[in-house]
């Protein structure tokens, strides 16, 4: 009996085990059927590209013709490439502007929609509607805002009897203009995402800043700032992240132009690549954005990591 | 948030004027501009307060073939979309609510996408549609964006997934329901508010693409809408009139979506950025 009973049981562990066993099997092709499609494209668009890119750096390459290998030529032509460096840091000026006045600007757009003004509904509208329009429209748009006869900035300029600025074929101020297109385009993305932090504010806590006699402003920067903290660590992350990609503006404003003036790492890419159709030399350059994008991704990880372990033990 | 209220209530209204200016006279002149005739124009380039209204710039920007980028642009962005949609949704199932070893290194290989500057894979997808004759197709599009936006889609859904309780697909799971089951008439029904941010996120940014749409497209009968502006603006630089109409006319569609839904709108474009 008792031994039957055993080997009863031994009998439906197997089974068990085996049924897990093809479990198992089927959850892995269930697994890959539902993820398959998108790591597919994911891997061709993305994946194999990449891969590709620093493959084609090694070699001096019109596009067409035979491929010579190099090795490492294009990349130290790179680092002794003047125009190279002066793209950098420009792309290095985007990350501080849109740190020091596009998130300041946005902040500044979400605080007044939280006062006591009237018309914030409309306001709103207003203020979000630059974030709506098409980067290449916004370009278009402002390269007439900046017209040096009939745009209206020199219009304004005129009025305070400045004399005109002939903005975007001037080397210095056609960075300037751009800067401020980006501001005026980015800023509303900001004044969201601060908006949506601030409703999250606890009005508990300007009551009691209030009856600890804090006036206006020290409410802001004892409350309101640091409960903000966050959301200007994210966007200022955001804003590293943004100014790799950034392309579309430069391109349309001034094409790089100006003699190299508003050249940033896209366009600098963009033009030896499509334009000059010096592939390797190209994809050298795109292989450094890569590089760059990576040290910043894991950078921001590796800060991030410390706040929560520094945030865990506290 | 009253510590503004103890501010000069004057100094306040004329700060927000600034600011007001500053943000929306750029996008009223684009819009007024489009109404005016060329004459209109030169006699008063700055008014935003209209005399007359004319639509010819609107018909000659129409003549000049507009109506075909809108048409390309609206095909890529619908096909795109929806299969960013179905892609997304299949990916996030296992990513959510499944364990298996590679789980945690699949997530954070799509998440990478959103780190990625896309001139890092312009040359070879560029090589690669060259090579599988899909240059100057609309086609050739479709993979490029599908990919781009696949990460955000995926980060959206899984965490909009992992909120679903598990008792969901338990009772399912009792009744013998496979995962295919479980996935399309359990879960896909409860994701309408993760498509709805991924919608409107992706079309706002895939209506809006320009360099992909640049390197992939040449002849105009294939143009989208960013790269036929840019024509536009080379053959109309002088007509600014026709010019802001043919702006005007691009940015309608989204502008129409947000009028339509804006609170949705708003949550959709900072979907990926505040959560994390």
């Amino acid at each position: 009996m008792i031994s039957e009973s055993k080997l009863e049981t031994a009998r439906m562990e197997a089974e068990v085990k085996l049924v897990r066993k093809k479990q198992k099997k089927k959850d892995i092709l269930v697994i890959l059927s539902f993820m398959l499609p998108a790591l597919f494209v994911y891997t061709i668009f993305i994946l194999y590209p990449i891969i590709t890119t620093f493959n084609y750096s090694l070699f001096d390459w019109n596009g067409m013709g035979e491929r010579v290998f190099v090795g490492l030529q294009n990349y130290t032509a790179l680092l002794s490439d003047n125009t190279f460096w002066h793209a950098l840091k420009n792309n290095a000026y985007l990350i501080l502007v849109s740190v020091f006045v596009q998130i300041p600007l946005g902040l500044i757009m979400a605080l007044v929609l939280f006062s006591s003004i009237r018309g914030k509904k409309v306001l709103n509208v207003l203020f979000f509607l630059p974030y709506l329009m098409s980067t290449v429209a916004v370009g278009l748009l402002w390269i007439f805002m900046f017209d040096p006869v009939n745009g209206p900035v020199n219009k304004l300029l005129n009025f305070f009897s400045f004399e005109s600025i002939h903005w975007l074929s001037g080397s210095n101020s056609a960075l300037i203009a751009i800067l401020i297109v980006m501001a005026w385009q980015f800023a509303p993305f900001y004044m969201i995402l601060f908006k949506a932090a601030m409703v999250g504010i606890p009005e508990e806590l300007y009551e009691a800043a209030e009856i600890d006699g804090a006036n206006g402003t020290k409410k802001f920067f004892y409350v309101t700032l640091p409960s903000l903290m966050p959301t200007i660590v994210s966007s200022s992350i955001l804003a590293v992240v943004g100014s790799l990609k950034t392309f579309d503006l430069f391109y349309v404003m001034t094409g790089g132009g100006s003699g190299n003036a508003t050249e940033i790492l896209g366009t600098y890419m963009y033009r030896q690549a499509f334009v000059n159709f010096k592939m390797g030399y190209g994809s050298t350059i795109a292989a450094m954005m890569f590089i760059i994008a990576l040290v910043c991704a894991v950078g921001i990880l590796f800060l991030d990591f410390k706040r929560r372990k520094k945030q865990g033990v506290a | 948030m009253r510590w503004i209220g103890t501010m000069n209530k004057s100094l306040l209204y004329v700060f927000v004027g600034i600011l007001l200016v500053f943000t929306s006279y750029p996008f009223l002149y684009m819009i007024a501009t489009s109404f005016k005739s060329m004459q209109e124009f030169f006699q008063d380039p700055f008014s935003i307060i209209l005399g007359s209204v004319t639509l010819e710039q609107y018909a000659s920007v129409f003549s000049m073939g507009l109506m075909t980028y809108f048409i390309n642009s609206l095909i890529v962005t619908v096909v795109a979309v929806l299969l960013v949609i179905v892609l997304a949704a299949m990916a996030s199932y296992p990513l959510s609510r499944m364990k298996f070893k590679l789980n945690k290194p699949l997530f954070v290989l799509f998440l990478g996408g959103m780190m990625i500057p896309v001139h890092a894979t312009l040359i070879p997808i560029f090589i690669m549609s060259n090579d599988l004759g899909l240059y100057d197709k609309l086609f050739a599009l479709l993979g490029p964006y599908v990919a781009f936006a696949l990460p955000i889609s995926v980060f959206i859904f899984t965490q909009f997934m992992q909120d679903l309780p598990s008792e969901l697909e338990e009772a399912a799971k009792m009744d013998g329901a496979g995962h295919l089951v479980i996935f399309s008439k359990i879960l896909v029904p409860n994701l309408k508010p993760a498509i709805a941010t991924i919608v409107i996120y992706n079309v706002v940014h895939i209506w809006n693409e320009f360099i992909f749409a640049l390197i992939l497209i040449q002849s105009q009968s294939k143009m989208t809408l960013p790269i036929g502006l840019q024509k536009f603006y080379g053959e109309f630089s002088v007509n600014v009139p026709g010019l802001m109409a043919a702006l005007t006319l691009a940015s309608f569609p989204v502008l129409i979506i947000f009028v339509l839904a804006q609170e949705k709108v708003v949550k959709g474009l900072i979907g990926g950025a505040v959560k994390g």
